[in-house]
């Protein structure tokens, strides 16, 4: 177990809201489509669990407030100023408070945005996934291209922090197509646009598709074009890739994303919300909620949460994690955090030879500050990852159940 | 059985799938050794490879009960053979248990490469030889021609033939009765001290060690102590029977008989086939000639994809060998594999079925590595050295010369892919010795290096004519010849697994397709590798590996951090299937691909 003094350390509040008006076919985010939902209901749970298991840490700075889903723009804007007050009554907040909500840009919701910058968002994050009609209909969304540059139009005038989320490597794509694509992206962008590469994801309607085989994904040539293709273009418009599917402006990088990324502590709350918090002792705990949303509801109802699973971490698994989130970042991993952290340099931590091989091979870089992957090696972060951990041995984590809250 | 003149025994004879297996379904069924319901196709290949594969690995032997036209119940002891090249000495032991050979001949394909080895290994045995026409259903079926084909190519008396269909029941009858009248019974002294020849022997689950014998004179039941006259191991008999095909136990067997015993023998070493048994308190004076051992002509290295399967391996070879004494293993240690075992086989078939046989009925995983030779290696110190790996030959400056194994092949191919056939013999270092018509096919006889046979020959010659030629062949001479280890490096360092031993005018060539086809099957990694080929310190051959260009999850968010985790850690235990070539992990499946020499 490690001793991370963490208990000054800032915080990040994630809230998922786990509904939406329909399924996309690629994704596998908690997301659930209902009839009816007793929205009160939901204020009063996720007010309840944030209170709960925000015990502990209520001598820590809130650094950042991020609502996903699921669509959390089909929230109540009300629940949603709730939910902000109470946790500004928890923390301590500054003013630079980032709080960011994803939203669909069909017409309904847009119509919306300005009630949600009342109730105090000040970052919105718009899935537009692609400027194409024919894509956005494979991709299954309820919205059109026109839309999505409608509902951005709103959303630059009704917020100075706007990013939206683009979808890239459908399997018909060509670079032309992204190309187009990328161009669009660039014109309508205000300071971030994050860039995803289409993932086949376990148990998804995509999943069964491709295994039938009734489309096929682009081959790996291809796609480290429109990777690269993405990476290039964005850069020269300005919107440098801070990260390998995120790219801003700079300072405009978002908040809330870089918690993650940094491995610092963030508490989840709503259905199937991971966190991951240092306790007094210094012991680092990961855990998640239960994810059916009924499950969610009876447990928070009874229990005041809904933790489903609880689990520490060892050192080893959390250096591993570190380097796998730090990496993606083209800043890289802070070696005086580092050292801070684990009480040892990664030079200590890997052999001299592998650090080698990846200096040689120009993967990565390392300096007295910073630790970090090239772009090549950010490419290939995932073999990268593995091979830097390949004479590393991890120790498993403890593992139970927990009714306590954090404890 | 007590008299001899009411026992036939034979084995069936013929070149693969001309149906010898389903002719013994019929002959079962006629004489109804068993019902209807337990009756099913190839009955005899019991194993699941046989089945699988449609083609007899192990030989059988039944006792049949035969009401013949002369109003005579006959024993009719029969013994089903493997056909394929690599399984001859399987089919030399059944005859030597046997006074005849029905001769089963494709009447549409007529006369085979392994028509014309099995007559001859039946000719050596003193067999009398009754040739059928089988298939004679199907419309391509030309009985005459082939009758005539018989009595040319091999000189047997045709004009009696039966013509059959294994397959229909056509003509079953005829064929028991012409074994009936046309073989000799059985002779021997049924009251001399007990003789009979140890054909084969087996590990059964419930019965210990199965062992199938031969009696030529004396008799031999239960309570019998029976002494092994090449090991001097005694036991006591505790059960004696015959298969009908159903294990049977009977009181005893007598001279002329076939049938089975156990002993409660616990050790393969105890049940040397080719042993003769005889009676520990009355023995016979003389033993019988016994069998030539096989000799393994083929080794390669068989790997467990697990290190920690070693044990299990070892066990599992140790239990096939009780139930196939033809092929060999000793401990070998490979940097690229981990720790495994050299077998030898006796072809490439029997290489392939034991592998199978290790992963299906031991549930083992298992690295194959290229087939090799045994080499003669003359040192300059006068020493001769037998390699049976290619990476244990020794320092190239103390050798004086390497003597390799050549075979006499006979070939049977249609005139029309003749061309080809005799190209790809030369190719392979062939010397053409005779070249013969029987009508519009050719019988080639060739001399070749047996190393230039086991790499691919088979499949290739099947694949120029369309399946249509076949192939026998048996050890001829060792010869000189200019050979080089060849080893392929990954990454710079050698892979052990692939050294080989080739003829310096294929070294280049060889090396080319090696690095080639390695460059395809390694996948992409984290950079750039090169794979070499090379002979002693001279590089021959040079690919590069690019490195991948992206392998990076594109969503990783707090919410994804610990089943990503979980995923990256299950990759790294997955990485015991990976081999480590200078910080490169290859999967061994990679060289286990390389390791399959067929036409790429
Ligand atoms: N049409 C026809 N097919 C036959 C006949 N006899 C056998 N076959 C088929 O020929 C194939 C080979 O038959 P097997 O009895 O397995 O041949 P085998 O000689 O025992 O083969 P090996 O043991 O592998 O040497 C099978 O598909 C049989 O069904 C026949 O009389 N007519
Ligand atoms: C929770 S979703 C965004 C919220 C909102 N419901 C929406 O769809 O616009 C986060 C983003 O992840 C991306 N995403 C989800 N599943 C994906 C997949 N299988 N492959 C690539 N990107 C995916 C989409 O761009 C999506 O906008
Ligand atoms: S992509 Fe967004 S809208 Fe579509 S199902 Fe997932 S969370 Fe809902
Ligand atoms: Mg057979």
């Amino acid at each position: 177990m490690s001793g991370i003094q963490a208990l000054t350390e800032d915080l990040s509040l994630y809230v998922h809201w786990p509904f939406c008006l329909s399924k996309c076919p690629y994704c596998d985010f908690n997301s659930h489509v209902v009839n009816e939902i007793d929205q009160s209901v939901w204020r009063k749970g996720l007010l309840t669990e944030m209170k709960t298991l925000a015990k502990n840490t209520e001598d820590r700075k809130l650094k950042s407030i991020f609502f996903g889903g699921g669509t959390p723009s089909l929230m109540e804007p009300q629940i949603v100023s709730d939910i902000i007050s109470e946790a500004k009554k928890i923390w301590r907040v500054d003013d630079l408070l980032e709080i960011s909500l994803e939203a669909n840009p069909s017409s309904l919701e847009a119509k919306r945005l300005h009630l949600f910058n009342q109730a105090g968002i000040n970052r919105i994050s718009l899935g537009v996934q692609s400027f194409n009609d024919i894509t956005l209909k494979f991709l299954g969304r309820e919205h059109d291209a026109a839309d999505s540059k409608r509902a951005l139009e709103i959303a630059k005038k009704t917020f100075e922090n706007v990013s939206f989320d683009m979808i890239y490597a459908t399997p018909e794509q060509t670079i032309q197509d992204w190309a187009s694509e990328i161009r669009q992206a660039i014109e309508f962008s205000s300071n971030h646009i994050s860039v995803y590469q289409l993932t086949i994801e376990r148990g998804t309607a995509f999943f069964q598709k491709h295994r039938k085989g009734e489309f096929q994904m682009l081959n790996g040539e291809t796609l480290a074009d429109l990777y690269e293709l993405t990476q290039d273009k964005l850069g020269s418009a300005g919107l440098a890739d801070y990260e390998i599917s995120n790219h801003a402006k700079p300072s405009f990088e978002c908040v809330h994303n870089l918690q993650y990324w940094k491995m610092k502590d963030y508490l989840g709350i709503g259905a199937g919300a991971h966190s991951r918090l240092t306790d007094k002792e210094g012991v680092r705990w990961a855990f998640r909620t239960q994810r059916a949303p009924s499950k969610w509801l009876s447990e928070t109802k009874a229990y005041g949460h809904a933790v489903a699973e609880k689990v520490f971490l060892s050192l080893e698994e959390q250096i591993f994690e570190t380097l796998m989130m730090g990496l993606r970042l083209k800043k890289g991993i802070s070696t005086a955090d580092f050292k801070n952290t684990f009480k040892k340099s990664i030079e200590e931590i890997f052999t001299r030879e592998t650090l080698e091989i990846l200096l040689n091979e120009r993967l990565i870089e390392m300096d007295d500050k910073s630790f970090k992957a090239t772009s090549i090696g950010r490419q290939r972060l995932d073999s990268l990852i593995q091979f830097l951990f390949s004479d590393f041995d991890l120790n498993p984590h403890s593992s139970f159940f927990s009714r306590d809250p954090v404890s | 059985m007590g008299n001899l003149s009411k026992i036939r025994n034979f084995a069936i004879i013929a070149h693969i799938d001309h149906g010898k297996s389903t002719l013994a379904d019929r002959l079962i069924q006629v004489c109804e050794g068993l019902s209807e319901r337990e009756m099913k196709e190839q009955v005899l290949d019991s194993m699941d490879i046989e089945r699988e594969r449609g083609i007899t690995i192990k030989a059988q032997s039944v006792q049949l009960k035969f009401t013949a036209k002369d109003g005579d119940i006959y024993e009719l002891n029969l013994m089903d053979t493997p056909g394929h090249v690599d399984f001859s000495y399987e089919v030399s032991r059944s005859l030597s248990a046997c006074e005849g050979s029905l001769l089963v001949v494709d009447a549409s394909q007529g006369v085979e490469a392994q028509t014309l080895a099995n007559v001859y290994q039946a000719i050596d045995a003193d067999h009398e030889i009754i040739p059928v026409l089988n298939k004679v259903d199907l419309p391509a079926a030309e009985p005459e021609r082939v009758r005539n084909q018989i009595e040319e190519v091999i000189g047997l008396d045709a004009s009696e033939a039966v013509e059959i269909s294994a397959k229909t029941g056509l003509n079953i009858k005829a064929v028991l009765e012409s074994l009936v009248e046309k073989l000799p019974p059985p002779a021997g002294d049924k009251e001399g001290p007990l003789k009979a020849l140890l054909v084969d022997s087996w590990y059964d689950a419930y019965l210990g060690v199965i062992a199938l014998i031969r009696v030529y004179d004396g008799t031999i039941k239960k309570g019998t102590k029976i002494r092994m006259m090449q090991t001097g191991a005694t036991h006591l008999v505790d059960r004696v029977g015959v298969f009908t095909p159903k294990l049977t136990e009977v009181e005893s067997l007598g001279s002329g008989q076939l049938g089975f015993f156990t002993a409660a023998i616990k050790t393969v070493a105890d049940t040397q086939v080719g042993d003769t048994i005889t009676e520990d308190r009355n023995p016979t004076s003389v033993p019988l000639d016994g069998f030539k051992p096989s000799v393994p002509v083929v080794f390669c290295g068989l790997f467990p994809i697990d290190a920690a399967d070693y044990e299990q391996l070892r066990e599992s070879l140790e239990r096939l060998r009780l139930n196939d004494a033809s092929f060999s293993f000793e401990a070998e240690t490979s940097a690229a594999l981990g720790f495994g075992f050299r077998c030898g086989f006796l072809g490439l078939l029997h290489l392939e079925i034991i592998q199978e046989r290790l992963e299906r009925e031991f549930d083992l995983d298992l690295i194959t590595t290229a087939p090799s030779v045994v080499y003669k290696i003359n040192m300059n110190s006068g020493e001769t050295l037998q390699l049976h790996n290619p990476s244990d030959m020794p320092d190239v400056v103390k050798i004086n010369s390497i003597e390799e194994p050549w075979i006499k092949a006979t070939i049977f191919v249609p005139d029309e892919f003749l061309g080809p056939i005799l190209s790809l013999c030369t190719e392979r270092r062939g010397e053409q010795v005779e070249l013969t018509y029987v009508g519009a096919r050719a019988m080639v006889v060739y001399k070749l290096p047996l190393n230039e046979v086991v790499f691919d020959f088979y499949d290739r010659l099947k694949s120029i004519s369309r399946g249509y030629a076949s192939f026998d062949y048996q050890m001829d001479d060792y010869i000189t010849g200019d050979l080089v280890r060849m080893s392929v490096l990954v990454n710079a360092e050698p892979v052990d697994a692939l050294s080989m031993v080739v003829h310096a005018s294929q070294a280049e060539t060889r090396g080319r397709e090696l690095c080639t086809r390695l460059k395809d099957l390694i996948p992409r990694q984290l950079f750039k590798i090169p794979v070499q080929a090379a002979i002693g310190g001279k590089i021959i051959a040079r690919e590069t590996i690019s490195a991948m260009r992206k392998d990076v999850t594109a969503k990783c968010y707090g919410g994804d951090v610990s089943r990503k985790r979980k995923l990256l850690e299950k990759q790294k235990k997955g990485k015991k299937k990976m081999r480590q070539f200078g910080r490169v992990d290859i999967p061994q499946s990679a060289f286990i691909e390389a390791l399959k020499m067929g036409d790429s």
